[in-house]
């Protein structure tokens, strides 16, 4: 979104207004504070950088009702500050100014502007609410994607392809993406902001609601519902890859889990972590995050990024401690679980070798 | 006269203060327990900044940060900003309506020691190590048995509940006083601005607390009997807990609210030497806003799920809202508009407030943008929006309130210029704080987080943020220095201090005596005070001869029925099924007493009012 485009669209607004003659000088002012806003935030996470066109949508809105809302905060503004300078008690005055009860004209004008100024608010947002709403949970070439949140991780399943993953969400770019999302403990709220607002993750129902993924890359998820101590570090990523990748990454998805080649170390990963944890087809339905393919993730954890420190290392923290990374969190510590060191760096190495090609 | 026979009761010292019905000092124990309370959320507001001051900072940890946003909150609005505004109801309300106290003395005390002994119940949490964690709104399950097993929440529960008898009692007392208790000639549309919207608050209050209390009783049952009212496994609904608590959630906010809109029609007006401007349209107003705010509750559920139809419904009903609130804050500035405006402490958070609430009204209906307030829910854009309103609203009413009506309640005058002090940091404190807040929300940043991630532009802002915060302290410790400095000065101030006194609290001295009116005034039209005033005269006439004056007699009970509760609530809490009885034994002991013994008051005889006795 370009400054100029911004500032034909706040004019466009502003033009719905004809009554507003001075709106004009007023212009710079409301398309400065537009430039301040279009200008901030990263362009994976902001509000204000939209990614597709349901945050698109929303982000119009917002314009719109910010540039209506700017109107009346400059208006009161002006109003006031000229009061205050104008009508300032001299010392020692004593006059008793005019006792005015009231004046209709100037009533009437001041409730029937804001209801106009409403009625162009409020139509849209109607219009956007039940466009927004739309159900895509039987349309064929939607991508069907059940969100189940936990404390603190998020799991994505996939039913059409039978597979699950967790903490990184994989879509093909092009495509709706029709979200079905439920919680499997506390209340959450699915969030990706530069993609589309949120919706609750709610124990026992599930809401429904649609994404779109126009451009490649990999944008910030969030948990915005209080849901515990580790409510701030329920992190998730939104990965969007072109359709030929997708598929790749379905078809490896589906692939046999590799397990650990040494036999001794496999035996202590499938009885300590898949207790819980799920590879592959091995143990689905598991109760703790899926881990196939976990070491080509962006992240260990939803927090721990493999960009800044290596995979291993991560996994390695992770894994010694997680109550240390994500308070709350329910795995036990490699201590409770009676890991020895070289079973840690074992498991470890394995899963930061545990890469899916797509 | 057979009520003659009852001798004077009266008591000195802290027993004077633990008996009294006299609505004057009621008044002023709320103010106390409020300011008190004030500092405690205050420090908790400061403590949660200090954490965010920087990312991964690690200054508290998760979980008592978690329970200092929830005690914050908590705090701020049950036990700060609403016993705050009980405080100027009371110390206010009868004397601008002419009357010599409430309709019930008794309720009136019974009201503040239950919402005393309640907060302090609540707050008793740190020190039991036990505290509420899962936000001012408890949503469930988060805040059900199974996800919050320890106390913390029962805390929260028992806590809310003794407290919010003591509002609701409050809530039916001054709707009965205000029917009822106006002086001759105050005909409903001749009460002062601040009345009428104490008045609607009230019926708010009646309307709303009971919503709470049922849902504060079902999750009592959830948690302390294995009922299922919000057990989804079990065939309840945790959503519902969302509607019950918003049903009441949202009306609170406008019973916040009303009451500052009130004491700001006030100040502008006096402090402009005019009449309100358009009093009847802000009387329509407030009556519209308040019936609007129990329409529009699902507003704060737009993600929750509920579909299109209400959500649709539920944005129209809240952007509706703008249009009275709209005319209010054009009637404050053409009140000023042709004006003398002096400015004093007090006008200045009034004038400060009118920008400051616009721009909390206005992100209130980009809130109400439904598609919009999926990016906005939850983030700290929200948290920015309800702080304008709350803060930059309520809070610099309350202010502007208690530096116009402070030489009433005291007979002092606050110092002018830490007053000034006061008034500039907060200002300048409270814009630092949260502007830059919405903007980290649309960045993308959820509220509630004990920490961030670095680099993901939230750093400077949060800074910021934190900077904006010690000044606001800074603006409410001038103020206690003020209270302090001011206490220590000579009692002189005069019946009608700031010169431009409109309405009837200024016609009698400062502070008034404890019947309040010798006589009870005759009010011969709005601004009743002034229209003397403007006619040349120097007193209201009066709708009576000199006479005795009945008064209500002091009572323990109040203290001894509340502290009843409050160890019930303990008994409750931790299964003392011995501690419930013997609490809830005294608490109902002292309703037997008080209904089986006829206490008809006494009199003040016409000598006595000559001698002047003060409150």
């Amino acid at each position: 979104m370009t400054t100029r485009h911004v500032y034909e669209n706040v004019e466009m607004g502003l033009k719905r207004m004809k009554r507003w003659r001075f709106a004009k000088r007023l212009l710079p002012l409301v398309a400065g504070m537009m430039l301040l806003l279009s200008g901030c935030g990263r362009a994976d996470l902001s509000t204000l950088n939209p990614q597709g066109p349901v945050a698109q949508e929303q982000y119009n809105l917002m314009k719109l009702s910010i540039g209506i809302m700017a109107l009346v905060v400059i208006v009161v503004f002006a109003i006031c500050f000229y009061v205050l300078i104008r009508f300032r008690r001299r010392k020692g005055d004593k006059t008793i100014p005019k006792q005015v009860e009231g004046n209709h004209k100037l009533e009437i004008i001041w409730t029937v502007i804001p209801i106009i100024l409403l009625l162009i608010l409020g139509v849209p947002t109607i219009n956007t609410v039940f466009g927004l709403a739309k159900d895509y949970s039987d349309d064929k070439n939607a991508i069907q994607v059940k969100v189940i949140g936990h404390q603190y991780w998020w799991e994505f399943e996939y039913p059409e392809y039978g597979i699950t993953t967790a903490q990184e969400l994989v879509v093909p770019t092009g495509k709706k993406i029709a979200f079905d999302v439920s919680s499997a403990d506390v209340t959450h709220a699915f969030w990706i902001p530069a993609i589309g607002g949120k919706t609750d993750a709610n124990v026992g129902v599930s809401n429904k609601m649609y994404l779109e993924f126009p451009n490649e890359g990999v944008f910030r998820g969030k948990c915005a519902e209080l849901c515990g101590p580790s409510h701030a570090l329920m992190d998730f990523k939104a990965k969007a890859v072109d359709q030929a990748s997708f598929d790749r990454w379905v078809a490896a998805m589906k692939a046999p889990a590799q397990m650990p080649e040494d036999a001794e170390l496999a035996k202590t990963f499938e009885n300590m972590c898949l207790s819980c944890h799920a590879v592959g087809e091995t143990n689905s339905g598991a109760s703790a995050p899926n881990l196939t393919g976990v070491g080509s993730r962006q992240t260990i954890g939803g927090i721990l990024y493999n960009d800044e420190t290596p995979v291993e290392d991560n996994l390695k923290e992770w894994i010694k401690d997680p109550l240390a990374v994500k308070p709350g969190a329910t795995m036990p510590t490699a201590e409770d679980l009676g890991l020895t060191d070289e079973q840690l760096d074992g498991i470890a190495k394995y899963l930061a070798n545990y890469k899916l090609d797509y | 006269m057979a009520a003659h026979a009852h001798k004077v009761k009266r008591y000195r010292g802290i027993m004077d203060w633990l008996t009294t019905v006299d609505h004057k000092k009621i008044g002023i124990l709320y103010l106390i327990a409020g300011a008190l309370f004030f500092g405690v959320g205050g420090l908790e507001a400061i403590l949660i900044r200090i954490q965010l001051i920087k990312p991964m900072n690690d200054f508290v940890g998760a979980d008592t940060f978690n329970e200092l946003i929830t005690m914050h909150g908590t705090t701020m609005i049950f036990l700060a900003a609403m016993p705050m505004l009980f405080a100027l109801m009371n110390a206010v309300i009868p004397l601008q309506i002419g009357a010599r106290d409430v309709a019930f003395p008794f309720l009136n005390a019974l009201g503040f020691w239950t919402f005393f002994f309640g907060g302090l119940l609540l707050n008793i949490s740190w020190f039991a190590g036990n505290v509420p964690d899962a936000g001012w709104t408890s949503y469930v399950p988060l805040a059900g048995p199974t996800y919050a097993s320890g106390h913390g929440v029962d805390y929260y529960v028992l806590g809310l509940q003794i407290a919010g008898i003591g509002t609701l009692l409050g809530g039916v007392n001054f709707m009965a006083t205000i029917i009822n208790m106006r002086a001759p000639g105050m005909s409903f549309m001749r009460m002062p601005m601040f009345t009428w919207t104490i008045f609607i608050t009230s019926v708010m209050i009646v309307f709303a607390f009971p919503v709470l209390t049922v849902g504060l009783v079902a999750l009592m049952f959830d948690r302390l009997f294995q009922a299922n009212f919000f057990e989804t496994a079990s065939g309840g609904s945790a959503i519902l807990w969302e509607h019950v608590f918003w049903v009441f959630g949202h009306p609170e906010v406008y019973i916040l609210i009303l009451p500052a809109f009130g004491v700001i029609s006030e100040v502008v007006s006096t402090f402009s030497r005019k009449r309100l401007f358009g009093y009847s349209s802000m009387v329509f107003a407030t009556v519209l806003i308040a019936f609007l705010g129990f329409m529009v509750w699902a507003h704060h559920m737009f993600t929750t799920g509920l579909g299109p139809v209400a959500n649709a419904l539920f944005s129209i009903a809240t952007m509706l809202i703008a249009v009275p609130t709209g005319v209010k804050i054009f009637n404050w500035l053409f009140t000023l508009w042709g004006g003398s405006i002096r400015f004093t402490t007090s006008s200045l958070f009034a004038i400060g407030f009118i920008p400051t609430f616009v721009m909390g009204g206005v992100t209130g209906v980009m809130l109400a943008v439904a598609p919009a307030d999926y990016q906005y829910h939850d983030s700290y854009f929200v948290v920015a929006h309800f702080h304008y309103v709350i803060v930059g609203g309520l809070v610099f009413g309350l202010f502007a309130g208690l530096h116009y009506w402070w030489p009433k309640m005291f007979g002092r005058m606050l110092n002018e210029k830490i007053g000034q002090v006061t008034f500039w940091t907060f200002f300048v404190g409270f814009h630092l704080t949260f502007f830059v807040q919405h903007f980290l929300g649309l960045l993308g940043m959820p509220r509630r987080v004990w920490t961030y991630l670095p680099d993901q532009g939230f750093d400077n802002m949060n800074f910021i943020s934190t900077i904006g915060a010690f000044l606001m302290g800074i603006g409410t410790i001038a103020m206690i220095i003020n209270v302090i400095v001011t206490s220590a000065k000579p009692r002189n101030a005069l019946a009608d201090p700031w010169e431009d006194g409109r309405s009837l609290e200024w016609t009698i001295p400062s502070p008034p005596p404890e019947y309040n009116f010798k006589q009870l005034p005759l009010v011969r039209g709005y601004d009743a005070w002034w229209k003397e005033k403007m006619e040349g005269k120097t007193e209201m006439t009066p709708a009576e001869p000199v006479g005795p004056i009945h008064m209500p007699s002091p009572s323990i009970l109040p203290l001894v029925m509340s502290i009843g509760l409050f160890i019930a609530g303990f008994g409750f809490m931790y299964d003392k099924l011995i501690v419930t009885f013997v609490g809830m034994a005294i608490t109902l002991g002292c309703m037997l007493l008080r209904s089986v013994f006829d206490d008809h008051g006494f009199h003040i005889e016409v000598e006595e009012q000559e001698k002047g006795v003060q409150a």
